[in-house]
């Protein structure tokens, strides 16, 4: 969601946007900032070459039959007569001191302004000046009238014609408005083909996008197809061929542990016939070691114990390969969970070490024979690594869905909770406490001759799994991470340690049995 | 002294077995493949065996087979599969085949020998056996005789499935649970395999019902175990 908003306003289909309008704005005003001043030069080129030609035409005409000096009136009448052959603009006659309008109404004086009627005086060609007069533009031009005869001499009549330049102005006015109206649509253009241009851009990154989250995913065979030879296209051959290699190492990886996993299944079953014989065959050992010489006594006990040890830790290899090749079965029914604990204690003889306190008549849907592998492997653990007093806990629980942060669905489960008295695990050892032939700190490691043997480091795992395969799990704690674990018959005190392993599975009650 | 005729192509197996059984005052044939089991069985020794323990994986002839094979001559002889522990289909496939019970190899010579003699028990004329004649519909249990009649056949019953029918039988519509009956009927203490009875059931209904899929005579009651009638 987030991430969404941001692309939105810092995305790469914004900014295409953007950078085209922009570039569509920059070029439509330059060009037509270029133009409109050259319409307009040439315009007022144009109109002043045409005033300045006509003004000369007509005073070279009208001057022919003009007296110099002349007085008033014939300077009127030469004005009014320049005046009629312009095409009616304001023409103003000076000569020396006299000055003649031929629009007598007409103010004048503002807009011939002295620097022009300096240049005009004192030059002897036709001068103009566009002037601004009560907010509309003017075309002023004077010329001095010259001798037709001779040498030219300045007459010292000078003539002044004004002409207004509205028409052009509003020419170019037009052009500016068709140009500010022309740009509109240009802009929207721009931002059309930016769209376009992004979606060409962005289609093919928004696939690679994709790809590489279902790669990202676990989707070890997504693919990008690739078209064209662009860039993109480039990007998603790299990224074809990347996933190519990850699949590719991908799939050796697993086939090397698949074949390392088949490779201990194997050597377990392998050894599991050599081991039938001996496991036979040390009970005559064990059973006649009484009459053996001492050290052949010793050495028969020995090889009864390890080739019990090794059988065990065979079949808990083979066991754990099981689970590792999925290959085991839930053979699950309705059963009485603290006679299945009892019993689990008693067929060890581990009823009088161990303090029990179990809720009567829970009943669920469980694998007696995992669950016996479950208590074993607890209890034998803090048997054996921890101090007594080890206490066993059942009870039921009514968890609302993951209210603890745990994984899970709500309902009823079933606890049972293995605590004894030892040192505790340290908790950066914790979570590997269920990893394989891991071995805790050695302060929970006691003598290898102890009574209930040593395990095979695979208990603690092959639990885990049996917990899973009920859709359940064990959790290892110290006791004072637990508030309300054992109860007021503990005996403890204040000063309780030890490590705590709660198994949690839920409870069904009914299911389809086996027949 | 109880005759045990081992089947096992293993031959340190075979010689371990053989010497702890011995020891323990049992006679022993040995057979290392199915075919050479069968033939000892249908020649002079064969009457003597009292219990046959069966390896699964032989060679030729597998273990099924054997059982299979065995109980199509005698449904007197009792059974006892070697099996792979976790082997789920092969424990399930031998019990259907008609063995009695199963130990798990690498399996201990006081394991080993507490099957056998609790097999062997089982299939003793002079087991205990509470009351005299029970009936249901046709069918007629002599106690004391221990012989089945369907509708007046004589229904043959392997050891372990009549111990299980005269166990339920003797207090009909009594519920008994596979644990129940796991230590009354195969001597296991706590943590049987419940597929023994599941399968011993299977057979016996085989044998009995008219449509084993609606037993009328040995009935499920779903999620506590199975008793006798009622109708």
């Amino acid at each position: 969601m987030k991430r969404r908003s941001r692309r939105l306003v810092g995305g790469l289909r914004l900014r295409l946007v953007v950078a085209f309008i922009l570039v569509a704005l920059v070029s439509a005003v330059t060009s037509t900032a270029l133009a409109y001043r050259d319409a307009r030069t040439a315009v007022l080129q144009r109109t002043q070459n045409t005033a300045v030609h006509d003004l000369r035409e007509q005073v070279e005409e009208v001057a022919a039959d003009f007296d110099i000096p002349p007085d008033q009136r014939s300077l009127s009448r030469f004005a009014a007569k320049v005046s009629d052959g312009i095409g009616a603009r304001l023409v103003v006659a000076r000569y020396q001191d006299r000055v003649a309008v031929s629009d007598s109404r007409a103010e004048t004086e503002e807009r011939i302004t002295p620097e022009l009627r300096t240049a005009v005086h004192i030059g002897d060609e036709a001068r103009f000046q566009r002037v601004m007069w009560r907010g509309e533009p003017y075309l002023v031009v004077g010329m001095p009238v010259k001798y037709a005869d001779g040498d030219r001499r300045a007459s010292g009549l000078e003539v002044f014609s004004i002409g207004d330049l509205r028409a052009e102005r509003d020419d170019t006015a037009a052009l500016l408005d068709s140009v500010r109206a022309g740009t509109v649509p240009v802009v929207l253009l721009a931002a059309v083909l930016a769209l376009l241009a992004a979606g060409t851009v962005l289609r093919p990154v928004r696939k690679l996008g994709r790809a590489t989250r279902e790669l990202a995913a676990g989707d070890l065979g997504s693919r990008v197809a690739v078209t064209g030879h662009d860039e993109l296209a480039d990007l998603a051959r790299t990224f074809n061929e990347t996933a190519d290699a990850l699949q590719a190492s991908d799939a050796e990886l697993r086939e090397q542990e698949a074949r390392a996993r088949r490779f201990v299944a194997d050597v377990s079953h392998e050894l599991r016939t050599p081991l039938a014989a001996m496991t036979m065959v040390a009970t005559v050992l064990e059973e006649d070691a009484d009459q053996l010489p001492p050290d052949a006594a010793r050495a028969a006990r020995t090889v009864g114990a390890e080739t019990a040890r090794l059988a065990r830790l065979v079949e808990d290899l083979m066991e754990i390969s099981r689970f590792d090749a999925k290959a085991v079965r839930l053979n699950a029914a309705e059963t009485d969970l603290a006679d299945t604990v009892r019993a689990s204690l008693a067929l060890r003889g581990w009823t009088d070490r161990v303090r029990t306190h179990l809720d009567e008549g829970v009943r669920a849907v469980v694998d007696r024979r995992r669950v016996d592998v479950i208590v074993a492997n607890l209890v034998g653990n803090a048997l054996r690594h921890g101090a007594p007093p080890v206490t066993v806990t059942l009870r039921t629980e009514r968890r609302d869905r993951a209210a603890d942060g745990t994984d899970g669905a709500g309902g009823e489960w079933v606890t049972l909770e293995v605590a004894d008295h030892g040192p505790g695990i340290p908790a950066q050892a914790r979570e590997r406490v269920f990893d394989r032939f891991y071995k805790a700190d050695e302060s929970r490691t006691r003598g290898a001759a102890d009574d209930s043997g040593q395990g095979s480091g695979l208990g603690t795992a092959i639990a885990l799994e049996n917990a899973r395969l009920h859709g359940g799990t064990i959790d290892v704690s110290d006791v004072s991470d637990v508030s309300d674990v054992s109860d007021a018959s503990g005996t403890g005190g204040g000063s309780r340690r030890g490590a705590v392993f709660t198994l949690r599975i839920p409870l069904r009650r009914t299911e389809e049995e086996a027949e | 002294m109880p005759h045990v005729l081992l089947i096992e192509d293993d031959a340190s197996v075979r010689d371990g077995m053989e010497l702890v059984l011995r020891r323990h005052g049992y006679a022993i044939d040995t057979a290392a493949t199915g075919e050479e089991a069968l033939a000892l069985l249908d020649g002079p020794a064969g009457r003597k065996v009292e219990l046959a323990v069966l390896d699964l994986m032989l060679p030729g002839m597998d273990g099924f087979e054997v059982c299979r094979r065995i109980r199509a001559r005698t449904t007197a002889l009792p059974i006892i599969m070697l099996t792979a522990r976790g082997d789920d289909q092969d424990i399930v496939t031998g019990l259907e085949a008609g063995a009695d019970d199963y130990v798990v190899k690498p399996v201990t010579a006081p394991v080993l020998e507490a099957r056998i003699r609790a097999a062997l028990r089982r299939a003793e004329p002079s087991a205990p056996v509470r009351g005299t004649e029970a009936g249901l519909a046709g069918l007629v249990i002599d106690r004391a005789g221990l012989t089945v009649t369907k509708h007046g056949v004589p229904v043959p019953l392997p050891p372990t499935e009549l111990r299980l029918l005269l166990e339920l039988s003797a207090s009909p519509g009594r519920v008994f649970s596979r644990e129940q009956l796991l230590e009354s009927v195969w001597d296991h203490t706590f943590l049987g395999d419940s597929r023994l009875v599941d399968a011993a059931v299977g057979r016996l209904r085989a044998k009995l019902e008219d449509v084993p899929a609606k037993p009328r005579y040995v009935q499920t009651v779903r999620g506590f175990g199975y008793r006798f009638g009622p109708l």
